[in-house]
């Protein structure tokens, strides 16, 4: 198990080298000048935009740059924003209203998919199955913002059971309806993944000799079919985890949450390199964390696999 | 085996012996075309009405999208100010948006930004994907660890976040430049699948007795296991054309997809965020648009799947 997860941490160096390098050369190798841009229609003096390029490291070639970024990452030090705060007092705002919104998501569409899709896979073929599907199809199908456009216009402004903009430091209970909206399209694919699961499960060899030896149906189904059935569903659930923290833009953009969706979204508008890069760099870490995680469960799921 | 009681179902199966002589049972039908896996599913997909819903509106959204002016004559960019927010009449059944244009022609002109997105990056998506894919699967060592970390590295960068960073530093926007973000993005998924498959397929008899019969091994992979490899890539394939015309409205919608000139559904829905209580057509009819097209690739998408899948074909 030990050597197992030291293989796994090894395997992630490339790749969360590669992922920030990318988006490293995305922000900062494509053309543009971030402080002409930073100082928009006013003329630039040519010493203060020389400071401005030391400061923010500008001046150097980029690989240095991006080895001066990757020290900061390890030493905390992320840099400023063009506002002159720190990237990581910028962070330690935003992420846990956006984690705390990822949550509720993550919650919603784990337990309705799974027992919608538990219910449908059982029958498989029978009323509830297709009508499931059915919705599963329109929910994936509707973009996300259309979505969430006609939550807010019911929700906040016909039945006002919530506020139409949220602002800073929500509660749990103003961010349900919007986690809702978020983890909707997860939900569909979390009922299918699970309906498809339970029923081909049903029919496999380890549950007929459950069966015959004598099992309680109650327990052959939570045991044998649905601990099993779960295995792609937590892939899915941690693979979803960083899509979901990225696809905030936009729901926190409907319903004016300060979360990382909204803050990443205006510095990308803004071409503020360094907050783009590290708010990226966390989401990155954060995807690459889940995902090892999720390979260690399956040994809790499936007794089949075990890590040496 | 005395027991003739017929099972349900398989009534047609059983014809009195007296009628079968025993020639005809022996005979082997030569001008029968050797049944294969595409042959097997097409048989499946020819009887399923769903098959047939999708096929058709996918059909009609091409031809929206290639010839939008046979279904309308108005200019999808005439502005009437007098008409803003207008309500439905005669010649404009949708009624106009804010900018007093038609909805009706603006949702038929729309098609063609979504669907050429759709495609161009399905296209891109499938070939570098399924390439770099069977190269993974096929050649392992390697090859297989260096393609995998990369796309590892792609894979790791969030689709819509990943595009909206790139689109933002590239200066040009058009139905390319969009495609070509997508698709930078979108590949590793296509890749994984292919790979896998690749790898299952790679074990088959056929693949080594096509390699005994002295075949080198790049013609064993394209002859033989890559046409065996297709179905779960083609299924991806299906699906990913709606997620890929989703991602381009939700670009759009952010203001950083297609830029304003092309016209186009995540644009239109955009726009008509500020009018949603006043004039909620104007929303309506871009996102019903969008849906449905959408809702058309994954449906085909699906039964693409449960027809090339014999495990799901217990019904």
């Amino acid at each position: 198990m030990g050597i197992y997860i030291g293989r796994r941490l090894l395997q992630m160096i490339p790749v969360f080298i590669g992922a920030t390098l990318l988006i490293y050369a995305m922000v900062f190798l494509l053309p543009g000048d971030p402080i002409a841009a930073l100082f928009g229609d006013k003329p630039v003096s040519p010493g203060v935009a020389a400071q401005l390029r030391a400061q923010y490291h500008l001046d150097q070639p980029f690989l240095v740059q991006y080895l001066l970024f990757l020290k900061g990452v390890f030493t905390l030090d992320l840099g400023n924003t063009f506002s002159g705060q720190p990237v990581i007092d910028v962070m330690a705002r935003a992420f846990p209203v956006t984690i705390r919104l990822t949550v509720v998501a993550i919650i919603v569409e784990a337990v309705l998919g799974i027992v919608v899709g538990l219910l449908a896979g059982l029958r498989r073929g029978g009323w509830f199955d297709s009508l499931s599907l059915f919705v599963s199809l329109l929910v994936i199908a509707v973009p996300i913002f259309v979505i969430g456009f006609v939550a807010r216009y019911v929700f906040a402004e016909k039945l006002r059971w919530i506020k139409a903009s949220v602002g800073p430091d929500p509660t749990w209970s103003q961010l349900l309806i919007p986690g809702i909206v978020l983890g909707s399209v997860s939900f569909a694919y979390v009922l299918r993944l699970t309906r498809n699961s339970v029923a081909e499960n049903l029919t496999a060899d380890h549950v007929r000799t459950a069966t015959a030896k004598g099992l309680k149906p109650g327990r052959v189904l939570t045991v044998h079919v649905l601990r099993n059935s779960l295995i792609p569903v937590v892939t899915f659930l941690g693979t979803d985890v960083g899509g979901l923290m990225a696809g905030a833009v936009v729901t926190e953009g409907i319903f004016n949450i300060p979360g990382v969706g909204g803050t990443l979204y205006q510095a990308i508008i803004r071409t503020e390199g360094a907050t783009v890069v590290a708010f990226v760099t966390v989401l990155v870490i954060i995807y690459l964390v889940v995902n090892l995680l999720v390979d260690l469960l399956y040994a809790v799921l499936d007794p089949r696999i075990r890590y040496v | 085996m005395s027991d003739t009681s017929v099972r349900p179902g398989q009534e047609h199966f059983v014809a009195p012996l007296e009628e079968t002589p025993l020639r005809a049972v022996d005979a082997v039908d030569d001008s029968a075309p050797p049944s294969s896996q595409w042959g097997e599913a097409w048989r499946q997909l020819r009887r399923r009405p769903l098959f047939w819903v999708s096929v058709v509106l996918i059909l009609l959204v091409v031809v929206v999208a290639a010839v939008p002016s046979l279904f309308t004559s108005t200019n999808p960019r005439f502005q009437t100010l007098a008409d803003s927010l207008g309500d439905p009449r005669d010649g404009h059944p949708f009624g106009f948006t804010r900018l007093g244009e038609d909805v009706y022609a603006r949702t038929i002109y729309g098609a063609r930004a979504s669907v050429v997105v759709g495609l161009l990056s399905t296209v891109l998506v499938t070939v570098v994907g399924g390439v770099v894919g069977a190269i993974a699967g096929y050649y392992g060592g390697i090859w297989d660890a260096l393609l995998s970390r990369i796309s590892d590295i792609f894979f790791a960068v969030p689709l819509v976040l990943g595009a909206i960073v790139l689109i933002t530093s590239l200066q040009s926007r058009s139905t390319l430049t969009v495609s070509l973000v997508l698709s930078l993005f979108a590949w590793p998924q296509t890749a994984r699948i292919m790979r896998g498959s690749v790898l299952q397929t790679r074990s088959a008899e056929f693949v080594t007795a096509a390699r005994a019969l002295g075949l080198s091994r790049l013609q064993v992979l394209v002859r033989h296991v890559v046409p065996n490899a297709l179905g779960p890539v083609i299924v991806i394939a299906t699906i990913s054309l709606g997620t890929f015309i989703a991602a381009e409205a939700t670009l759009s919608y952010l203001g950083v997809g297609l830029p304003s000139s092309i016209v186009s559904w995540g644009g239109d829905i955009s726009a008509a965020q500020t009018s949603l209580r006043s004039a909620p057509q104007v929303l309506f009819w871009p996102a019903a648009a969008l849906s449905v097209t959408v809702l058309s690739f994954i449906m085909l998408g699906d039964v693409v799947r449960d027809a090339l899948d014999p495990k799901a074909r217990t019904r």
